[in-house]
C-alpha cells in the first residue's frame, strides 16, 4: 500500500514541476535574497546535563542553498544539538549566529519566528484534523473572530503546492502516509517561512521511492536557498545529498567536511566509531547442523545456521516472520523467539527495569511453584546476560527506555537468551542502532548461532544480509521466490529476485536460484517489460531516475561518480560499494 | 532527607499529614478518633488492592462502588430468606467475581475499552441493586453475619483486620509473584508482554475478578458493620479509590505502582477527612478540600519527576 501512494506522490510532484513556469522566477530572485540571510552557525555551542556533557564547543556553519550532514553514533549529542536549535534546549555555553544577528531562543515558537525548523522523526502533527488545520496550527486566518475557511484553504493550497502534493486539504491527516506527513511538516516550515530546515532521521521508515521524492524536495529546498541540516546514519544519503558534513562524538565535534568530494565513507564510519573497523561483518565459517525450523512458506534453517530473508519493504517479510512465531506462548515452549521489529512498540517496556525486561520470558523457568518469584536467581540471569552481552547500563535497576537503542536491542537479545531456545527469528535487528554496537549485535549473533541456534533474520539492508548471513532467501509479493547460498549472493542476484519486474534481467546468464520457482512466477520475475522507471532499492542511488529539480546546473558536488554499473541500470552508493568491497575482502 | 523523600515518597507525605494533624487537629490522636479513622478508610483500603492492580495493569475499574451495593443488597436479602451466614457472604462474593468476569471478558477479550466497559457495568449493577433491593434499604438482623463486621479485637474493628489482610496479600502478590509483574509489565507495555509469551488476555481477566470479588467482600463487610444492605452506598467510592492510588503514586496509563503507595494515598485522603470532620468543616468543603489534594499532589509528583 505504502507503495502505492508512492507512485502517486511522485507523479504528483512531477505535474507540479512543469506546470508552474511562473514559480521559477520568483525562486531565482529567493535564492540570491536568501543567500545572504539564511546562514545558520553554531559557535562552540556548549550544553551539559548531570553527569554528561552532551555538547562539548561545536562549532559550524551551514550557509544557504547547502546542504550540511550531521553525522555520528547514538548518544553522539546530534539530538541535543538540533534541540539547541529549535529552542528546546537553552546552550550553556557558546551560541547561534545567524547573519550578524546573535539568536536566543527561550521557546520552539522563538526558533520558529527566527526561521528556523526542526522537523523530527516523531513528526508534530494532529491525525484527528484536516491537513490545512495542521498546517496553519497557532496562527489560523481569521476573519472577525470566526475561522476564515476560504483563506485557510488557499493558503494550504499554496503551501501544499510547494512540497509538490495535490491533496485536498480537507483531507483528515490520519488518512496520509508517513511519507505524505513528512511533505506536510515541511509545508508548514515553509509556509512559517522557515530559512533553516533540519531534518532529524526522515527516511528512517520511508520506502525507497518515498526517499527519492523526500531527495528530490530536499534538492529543491536547497535551489531555493535554504540552509537544511541533514541528521542521518545512512552513510549513502548523506553521499548523494548532502554537500558538507560534521562529525560527533559524544558531544565532541570530530571532524568537518565542508565538501564531500575526496572523502571516502570508511573516513566518515572511522570518525563516529574512533576506530577503525576493518571488517564490519566479521563473518566466520561455522558447523551446520540439522534442521530446526521448517515452514510451510519454503523456510527451513538448521542448527549453527544464520539465514537472511531479504526483500523491499512490504514484501511480506514482518508478515512471514509473524507467521512462523504465531502463538508466543507456544513458540517459546518450543525453543522459537522473536525479537519485533518496532523494539519502542513493541520490545521493550520502557518504565520498567532492564531486569525486568530480560526476565519477561525467562522468569516463569524460575519460579517456586510457577508462582513465587526467585529473586536471586532473577538478578543473577541478568546479571549474567548483562555482562555477557555488554549491555550499557549504570545498573541492572535502570529503566528500560534510558537506554540507547543499541544497548535496549542487546537487551531484548539477553530476554532470549536465557531461555533454551533453538530458534531466533530477527526482524530489523539493527535498525537506527550505530554501527560500534551492529558489529557487537552480530557477535552475538555468530555466538549463538556456534552454540547451535538457526537464526532466521529480516533486513533492508542488503550489504547487511549479505555479510552475515550463510544463506538468503528473497522474497517479493509475499513468496519466497529465490534463495540464494552465501557464494551465490551478490547485490545483483538478490535486487533481481527482489525488484517486482527486473529491468535487465540474468544478463543472458542462467540463474541457478531460478529453478527452484514454480512457473508462473518465473514468467512474472523475467518476461515482463514494464514502462515504470526500474525501482530501488535504498542502498542504491538511481542516477537516471531520479526528478531531478532542476536539471541543468544542479548539484553536481556531491554525486558519487567513480561507480560501477549494476546490470538494472542502478549505480552502487559509495557505501554499499564499500560493504561490498569489505566483504569480498573477508572472503579473501 | 532527600533519598528518604525519593524512596519514601507518599509514605513520608502520610507520617508528615499525621504528625501535623496530632499536633493541630486537637482529639485526632485519640486512640479513639485513629480507630475511627481506620475504619473509615477499610472499604477504601480493599478496594485499593485490586484497582491498584487495575491501573497498574493499563486498565480502570468504574463498577467497584455498584458492586459494593450489590453485594450488601444480595446479602440482606438471602438473609431475610432465611439462608445461612456463609451462603449470605459467598453468594455475594461469587456475584462479585462474575461482575469482574463480565469486565474482564469485555474488556480482555473483546477489547472494549475498560472505562466504556465498566462505566456500563456500573450503571447496570447499580440499577440491580434497586431492582432486588425495591428501592430502600434491606435491614439485617442476623447475629452471626453482623459479628462479621463489628467484631472487636481490642479497639480494632475487624473490616481493619480484613483490610490489613488484603494490605499484606496484595502486597506480596504483587512484588514477589509472577502474576504481579506479569501485571506490571502488561500495563507497561501490552504486545510486548504478549509477544514475550505473558497470557495478556488471561492476566488482565484475573485482575478484573478479583477487584470484582474485593468490591463484593467490601459490600458485604459494610452492610454486616452498619446492619443493613443499601442499595446507595459506595457511590462515589470508585472515585474515591482511584483518588487514593493516584495519590500513591499509580500511573493511570499503566506500568507503575506500588502498594505502600497506594496504602499512603488511601490513609492521606482518610486522615484529611478526619481532620476535617473533627474541625467541624462543612461536607462540601471537604468535597473542595479532596479535590485540591488530589490536583497538589499529582503535580507534586510531577515537579519530582521533572527534577530527578
Amino acid at each position: 500500500m505504502g507503495q502505492q501512494v508512492a507512485v502517486s506522490l511522485r507523479s504528483n510532484f512531477e505535474r507540479s514541476e512543469t506546470a508552474e513556469p511562473a514559480r521559477l522566477h520568483s525562486r531565482t530572485f529567493m535564492v540570491l535574497d536568501a543567500k545572504e540571510v539564511a546562514v545558520i552557525r553554531f559557535e562552540g555551542v556548549s550544553k551539559s546535563f548531570p553527569g554528561v556533557r552532551a555538547l562539548d564547543s561545536v562549532s559550524f556553519s551551514v550557509p544557504g542553498g547547502s546542504i550540511h550532514a550531521l553525522m555520528g553514533e547514538n548518544g553522539a549529542g546530534k539530538s541535543t544539538l538540533l534541540k539547541i536549535l529549535s529552542g528546546a534546549y537553552q546552550p550553556d555555553g557558546g551560541k547561534l549566529v545567524s547573519g550578524e544577528q546573535t539568536l536566543q531562543f527561550s521557546r520552539p515558537s522563538d526558533a520558529l519566528r527566527a526561521g528556523i525548523a526542526v522537523i523530527y522523526q516523531e513528526l508534530n502533527l494532529l491525525p484527528e484534523l484536516s491537513i490545512a488545520e495542521n498546517l496553519f496550527l497557532g496562527h489560523l486566518p481569521v476573519k472577525k473572530c470566526f475561522l476564515d475557511a476560504k483563506a485557510l484553504q488557499r493558503a494550504s493550497k499554496e503551501a501544499l503546492m510547494r512540497v509538490g502534493l495535490t491533496l485536498d486539504p480537507k483531507t483528515k491527516l490520519g488518512t496520509l502516509s508517513l511519507a505524505q506527513r513528512q511533505m506536510i511538516e515541511i509545508a508548514k516550515a515553509l509556509s512559517r517561512n522557515a530559512r533553516v530546515i533540519a531534518f532529524d532521521e526522515p527516511t528512517s521508515s520511508l520506502s525507497s521511492r518515498e526517499v527519492e521524492t523526500l531527495f528530490s524536495l530536499i534538492r529543491e529546498l536547497k535551489t531555493q536557498g535554504k540552509a537544511i541540516l541533514y541528521v542521518s546514519h545512512r552513510l549513502d544519503e548523506i553521499f548523494s545529498l548532502c554537500d558538507a558534513a560534521t562529525v560527533l562524538r559524544d558531544g565532541k565535534q570530530v571532524s568537518t567536511y565542508e565538501t564531500l568530494s575526496d572523502l571516502t565513507p570508511g573516513r566518515l564510519v572511522q570518525d563516529m566509531v574512533g576506530r577503525e573497523l576493518t571488517d564490519i561483518w566479521g563473518w566466520r565459517e561455522r558447523k551446520i547442523g540439522e534442521v530446526v525450523l521448517e515452514d510451510e512458506s519454503g523456510v527451513t534453517v538448521h542448527a549453527g545456521e544464520i539465514v537472511g530473508l531479504f526483500g523491499l519493504v512490504g514484501a511480506g517479510r514482518t508478515e512471514l516472520l509473524e507467521k512462523i512465531y504465531g502463538n508466543p506462548r507456544a513458540s517459546i515452549k518450543s525453543g522459537i523467539c522473536l525479537c519485533p521489529e518496532d523494539r519502542k512498540k513493541d520490545g521493550i517496556i520502557a518504565l520498567g527495569s532492564v531486569q525486568e525486561n530480560i526476565n519477561l520470558s525467562a522468569r516463569r523457568g524460575f519460579s517456586k511453584l510457577g508462582f513465587w518469584l526467585d529473586e536471586r536467581a532473577e538478578q543473577a540471569s541478568a546479571t549474567k546476560q548483562i555482562e555477557a552481552l555488554s549491555v550499557k547500563t549504570p545498573s541492572p535497576a535502570q529503566p528500560m527506555g534510558l537506554l540507547s537503542g543499541g544497548n535496549q536491542q542487546k537487551a531484548i537479545l539477553g530476554r532470549w537468551l536465557s531461555e533454551k531456545i533453538k530458534v531466533l527469528l530477527l526482524d530489523e535487528p539493527t535498525r537506527g542502532i550505530d554501527v560500534g554496537a551492529k558489529r557487537e549485535i552480530y557477535e552475538i549473533l555468530y555466538a549463538q548461532a556456534e552454540a547451535g541456534v538457526g537464526v532466521l533474520l529480516v533486513s533492508s539492508e542488503l550489504p547487511e544480509v549479505l555479510g552475515i548471513c550463510d544463506r538468503i532467501y528473497v522474497m517479493r509479493e509475499g513468496k519466497i521466490v529465490g534463495e540464494l547460498t552465501r557464494a551465490e549472493a551478490t547485490p545483483e542476484r538478490c535486487l533481481e529476485l527482489a525488484l517486482p519486474s527486473s529491468p535487465n534481467p540474468n544478463n543472458g546468464e542462467p540463474d541457478k536460484a531460478e529453478s527452484s520457482f514454480d512457473s508462473p512466477d518465473k514468467q512474472r520475475l523475467i518476461g515482463r517489460v514494464t514502462p515504470n522507471p526500474p525501482r530501488t532499492h535504498p542502498l542504491l542511488v538511481p542516477r537516471r531516475t531520479l526528478p531531478s529539480p532542476r536539471r541543468e546546473g544542479g548539484h553536481e558536488g556531491n554525486e558519487w561518480t567513480g561507480g560501477f554499473e549494476w546490470p538494472g541500470g542502478f549505480e552502487c552508493s559509495p557505501t554499499s560499494k564499500y560493504l561490498l568491497t569489505q566483504r569480498l575482502g573477508d572472503w579473501g | 532527607m532527600k533519598n528518604l523523600w525519593k524512596r519514601g515518597g507518599m509514605a513520608v507525605v502520610a507520617l508528615a499529614c499525621f504528625a501535623v494533624f496530632a499536633l493541630l487537629v486537637p482529639g485526632f490522636a485519640a486512640p479513639g478518633n485513629l480507630a475511627d479513622v481506620l475504619v473509615a478508610v477499610s472499604t477504601v483500603g480493599i478496594v485499593g488492592c485490586t484497582m491498584l492492580f487495575c491501573l497498574a495493569a493499563g486498565d480502570v475499574d468504574l463498577s467497584v462502588g455498584s458492586t459494593v451495593a450489590l453485594s450488601g443488597v444480595l446479602a440482606g436479602l438471602l438473609l431475610q430468606q432465611k439462608f445461612s451466614t456463609p451462603v449470605a457472604v459467598l453468594v455475594p462474593l461469587l456475584a462479585g467475581a462474575l461482575i469482574g468476569l463480565v469486565n474482564g471478558i469485555a474488556v480482555a477479550r473483546l477489547g472494549v475499552n475498560a472505562l466504556i466497559a465498566t462505566l456500563a457495568t456500573m450503571q447496570v449493577v447499580r440499577g440491580l441493586a434497586f431492582l432486588a433491593s425495591g428501592g430502600g434499604s434491606v435491614g439485617i438482623s442476623d447475629a452471626a453475619f453482623t459479628r462479621l463486621g463489628q467484631l472487636k479485637i481490642g479497639m480494632i474493628q475487624s473490616p481493619v483486620l480484613f483490610m490489613v489482610l488484603f494490605f499484606v496479600v496484595f502486597g506480596l502478590l504483587l512484588s514477589k509473584t509472577i502474576f504481579g509483574r506479569n501485571t506490571l509489565a502488561v500495563g507497561g507495555n501490552a504486545q510486548a508482554a504478549h509477544l514475550a509469551g505473558i497470557d495478556v488476555v488471561k492476566t488482565r481477566i484475573c485482575i478484573f475478578v478479583l477487584q470484582g470479588i474485593a468490591a463484593a467482600l467490601a459490600g458485604v463487610l459494610l452492610a454486616s458493620r452498619v446492619s443493613s444492605g443499601t442499595p446507595r452506598s459506595g457511590e462515589g467510592l470508585e472515585l474515591a479509590v482511584i483518588s487514593g492510588c493516584v495519590l500513591g503514586g499509580v500511573s493511570l496509563t499503566g506500568g507503575v505502582g506500588s502498594l505502600a503507595g497506594m496504602v499512603a494515598g488511601v490513609f492521606i485522603l482518610g486522615m484529611v477527612r478526619n481532620a476535617m470532620d473533627l474541625k467541624n468543616v462543612p461536607t462540601f468543603w471537604q468535597m473542595v478540600a479532596s479535590g485540591a489534594i488530589l490536583l497538589a499532589a499529582v503535580l507534586l509528583d510531577r515537579w519530582k519527576n521533572r527534577r530527578t
